[in-house]
């Protein structure tokens, strides 16, 4: 069976399928032709307020015995890992901006700032998750081999500890992010090749070496008899983008209406149904410009599954286009504010630790019958009753 | 032309700086230290990503220079005179070329051009610096248009580091032929540049065919030069006038070619004569050839796909991705999606050009490439 199959999409024929498939071409078309000048400026003005804001969060530290300043370095740095993460980096990397052929802005050099190395992260995020989006035991970044977040897994007594796990993911996300692509596991079946795994091992340390360095000893050690409360300010600026971070990211896949897949959905598939499941699978949140901005437009998850590679300020823009021609295809479009969707995470999070069957309506699963009007139009999301979802 | 950096990850954030393309290797130099040391601090980006940002001069990661004037030369001829920032090498050999790049509607393009001053000339001082190249408007030619009526003075472009096997030895042979259609004089003209200012010119012809008297480029000055040196004989030819000048006619305006050592640029058809008239003559030894690369819009599809780091190649047809010919040759090639959307299949495109088979976009040497949606349009070497 195909994605096509799934009950949320049944009303839709193939010609239907394949139409939407040739819409979906005509954006992206539309976006690559239109790149130019506008685009290249606004990753460049990005980019230059987050240097910006790095030196004079750095600079700040040097009084980091005084407490104002401790906090307005560390409100700085926090602000700037957080784009240079986000807006920048995640997108650099997924080729959003190789257009330009600048090298210096480019998937095949960017180096961000955080302990996964650059390539590892591509392999595990550019590839992995967003090629096998949601389809269990291939997307890793289902349940990150530690948290169950669908019923589709299997229930273990050691889920019980899920939300102690969860928390501590949310603390050390840059640290889990950096062992990710070690496949965890595959590592714990022993079906890891061990030269592959020394290789990635040996670039993690590398990594690890330059951001810890520069964050837990240069910085603090050049700020002398402040050594301590710099070291502190920086610990809080990495804990306060691992917090952030984790936060936008769980809004991604795992709200209501964000829908796991089976490797059995993947057969044959065709571009038409891939642009499909990446439209059922994500979840978007609204929010302002700055909202967004500051969440590496993942805001706009729906259409950066669908179009990864397209530079991220035309996200906006993209997402009326989706949203008309959801409406036009009347298949649902997930989106709320970023408290409900966060919210229902947690929510998710919590009930899965527990030997659960169901959390939500399962809208994809075949097993289910077409669902109504009414409950499509929940399924899409901000004028749902919070009640009704959960 | 290597500018678009190779895909190490040590370039930023991995163990030590590795230099960029455009950078020179002195790794104990006290700047170096210095570098590495600031490195440390601002890893994963380098102390120039920093730099640049209050002066876009102030970066040897990626070259940049300063276009200081425009000057017109004939009807469709500019000379950009640049002032190169830090980390540019000054000891260019008269008859290279160097690439420069040119940020228009939010891309970079680049185009290789031969440098038409002298080295000599340069000061050691790196902000008296400067280089020339001299640039003609080709009807199709969306760049260099570009460049010869459309930049402006204070522009801040792109440079790749000098290359080119077209050069003068030091000492010159004491016979030369130097043999020029229309622009191809910009070589030539470093050469002659720096033989005046070495004062080391030995006995030369030169040769210059363009197709007007106006369109002569730098003719005034090839004039005084002639003038000042009795070894420097110059022929001109203006096609409108004398006709084309092509190999037959060489014994007329130079009998004793045979006994120089000759240096030949113009255009393809000039430079094809040229080769086949020495190599008739077997002294395929004493010619030196500058070819530029072809124009845009190639209508080849498929080629040769050379993979470079092992020399292995494979012939590939326009429907076959480089990805996939470069699998079936045996190359460990990096894939991912293998539907054009994850970009983890990049690799350098060294030379010649690959098309997308998505939207039919071209891509030039230096591009990084999608090998999963690319193909090969005509001969290319990928770096892997």
């Amino acid at each position: 069976m195909a994605i096509s199959d799934v009950a949320t999409f049944a009303h839709l024929s193939d010609a239907d399928v394949e139409a939407l498939g040739r819409e979906f071409d005509a954006i992206r078309q539309e976006i690559e032709e239109s790149r130019g000048s506008s685009d290249a400026a606004y990753i460049a003005r990005i980019i230059r307020i987050q240097r910006q804001l790095m030196v004079a969060g750095r600079l700040t530290l040097f009084a980091s015995s005084f407490p104002p300043a401790w906090v307005a370095g560390t409100a700085l740095l926090s602000a700037g890992k957080i784009i240079e993460n986000m807006e920048i980096g995640h997108n650099v990397m997924h080729g959003q901006w190789d257009w330009m052929n600048d090298p210096e802005i480019h998937s095949g050099t960017w180096e961000w700032d955080n302990t996964c190395p650059a390539d590892q992260w591509k392999h595990s995020h550019n590839f992995v998750h967003h090629t096998f989006t949601n389809v269990l035991e291939k997307d890793l970044d289902v349940g990150y081999g530690i948290l169950r977040v669908t019923s589709d897994q299997k229930w273990h007594p050691a889920n019980l500890g899920q939300p102690v796990y969860y928390a501590l993911l949310a603390l050390l996300f840059e640290w889990g992010v950096a062992l990710h692509d070690l496949d965890i596991v595959a590592v714990r079946k022993r079906e890891k090749d061990s030269s592959d795994l020394r290789r990635q091992l040996k670039g993690i340390w590398r990594k690890v070496r330059r951001q810890v360095g520069k964050d837990y000893l240069i910085f603090p050690l050049l700020t002398g008899p402040n050594f301590l409360s710099t070291l502190s300010a920086n610990v809080t600026a990495n804990l306060v983008r691992n917090l952030w971070s984790n936060l936008i990211i769980f809004c991604g896949h795992f709200p209501d209406g964000a829908e796991k897949f089976t490797e059995e959905e993947l057969d044959d598939e065709s571009k038409a149904e891939w642009y499909l499941r990446q439209l059922l699978g994500s979840a978007n949140f609204e929010g302002s410009r700055f909202l967004h901005i500051m969440a590496g437009s993942l805001g706009y998850q729906i259409e950066h599954h669908l179009f990864p590679d397209l530079p991220s300020n035309r996200y906006p823009e993209i997402a009326e286009r989706v949203r008309e021609l959801c409406e036009k295809y009347d298949i649902p479009y997930t989106t709320g504010p970023l408290y409900r969707q966060y919210g229902q995470t947690l929510r998710t999070l919590m009930r899965l630790s527990l030997p659960t069957r169901s959390v939500t309506p399962e809208l994809g699963s075949p097993r289910r019958r077409r669902p109504s009007s009414d409950e499509l139009r929940r399924h899409i999301g901000p004028k749902a009753p919070q009640a009704a979802v959960a | 032309m290597p500018v678009f950096p190779k895909l190490q990850k040590a370039d930023r954030g991995g163990d030590s700086v590795t230099n960029a393309p455009g950078q020179r290797s002195e790794p104990t130099s006290a700047s170096d230290i210095a570098r590495s040391l600031l490195a440390r601090m601002t890893t994963p980006l380098l102390p120039d990503d920093y730099l640049h940002m209050v002066n876009p001069l102030w970066s040897a990661r990626e070259l940049r220079g300063k276009v200081l004037e425009v000057i017109p030369e004939t009807g469709d001829t500019a000379t950009l005179v640049i002032r190169p920032g830090w980390g540019w090498n000054i000891k260019y050999q008269p008859g290279q070329y160097v690439g420069i790049g040119v940020h228009i509607d939010g891309k970079w393009h680049w185009r290789s051009y031969s440098v038409s001053s002298t080295p000599d000339g340069s000061s050691r001082r790196q902000r008296d610096r400067q280089l020339t190249v001299t640039v003609k408007a080709m009807p199709e030619g969306f760049l260099s248009e570009h460049l010869v009526r459309g930049l402006d003075a204070g522009t801040i472009v792109r440079l790749a580091l000098p290359q080119g096997e077209f050069v003068l030895p030091d000492p010159p042979p004491a016979k030369i032929l130097f043999w020029t259609g229309g622009s191809g004089i910009t070589p030539v003209m470093s050469m002659l540049r720096t033989l005046h200012r070495r004062d080391t010119m030995p006995d030369i012809v030169h040769i210059h065919s363009s197709p007007t008297m106006d369109s002569s480029i730098f003719r005034e000055e090839r004039i005084a030069l002639a003038a000042r040196h009795r070894g420097l004989h110059m022929i001109e030819n203006f096609d409108d006038r004398h006709g084309i000048l092509d190999a037959g006619r060489l014994n007329e305006v130079c009998p004793d070619w045979m006994s120089r050592e000759a240096w030949v640029c113009g255009p393809a058809p000039m430079l094809a004569a040229a080769e086949t008239h020495w190599a008739k003559a077997r002294l395929a030894k004493k010619l030196h050839l500058e070819r530029f690369s072809a124009v845009l819009g190639t209508s080849a599809e498929g080629g040769r796909i050379t993979f470079a780091a092992s020399g292995k190649a494979a012939d590939a047809d326009g429907a076959t991705t480089l990805l996939e010919a470069g699998e079936a040759a045996g190359i460990q090639m990096p894939f991912g999606c293998r539907m054009g959307i994850c970009h983890t299949c990049i690799v350098p495109l060294r030379k010649g050009m690959v098309k997308d088979l998505r939207n039919g976009t071209e891509y030039q040497e230096n591009a990084g490439v999608q090998t999963c949606v690319t193909a090969a349009a005509g001969d290319c070497v990928l770096e892997i």
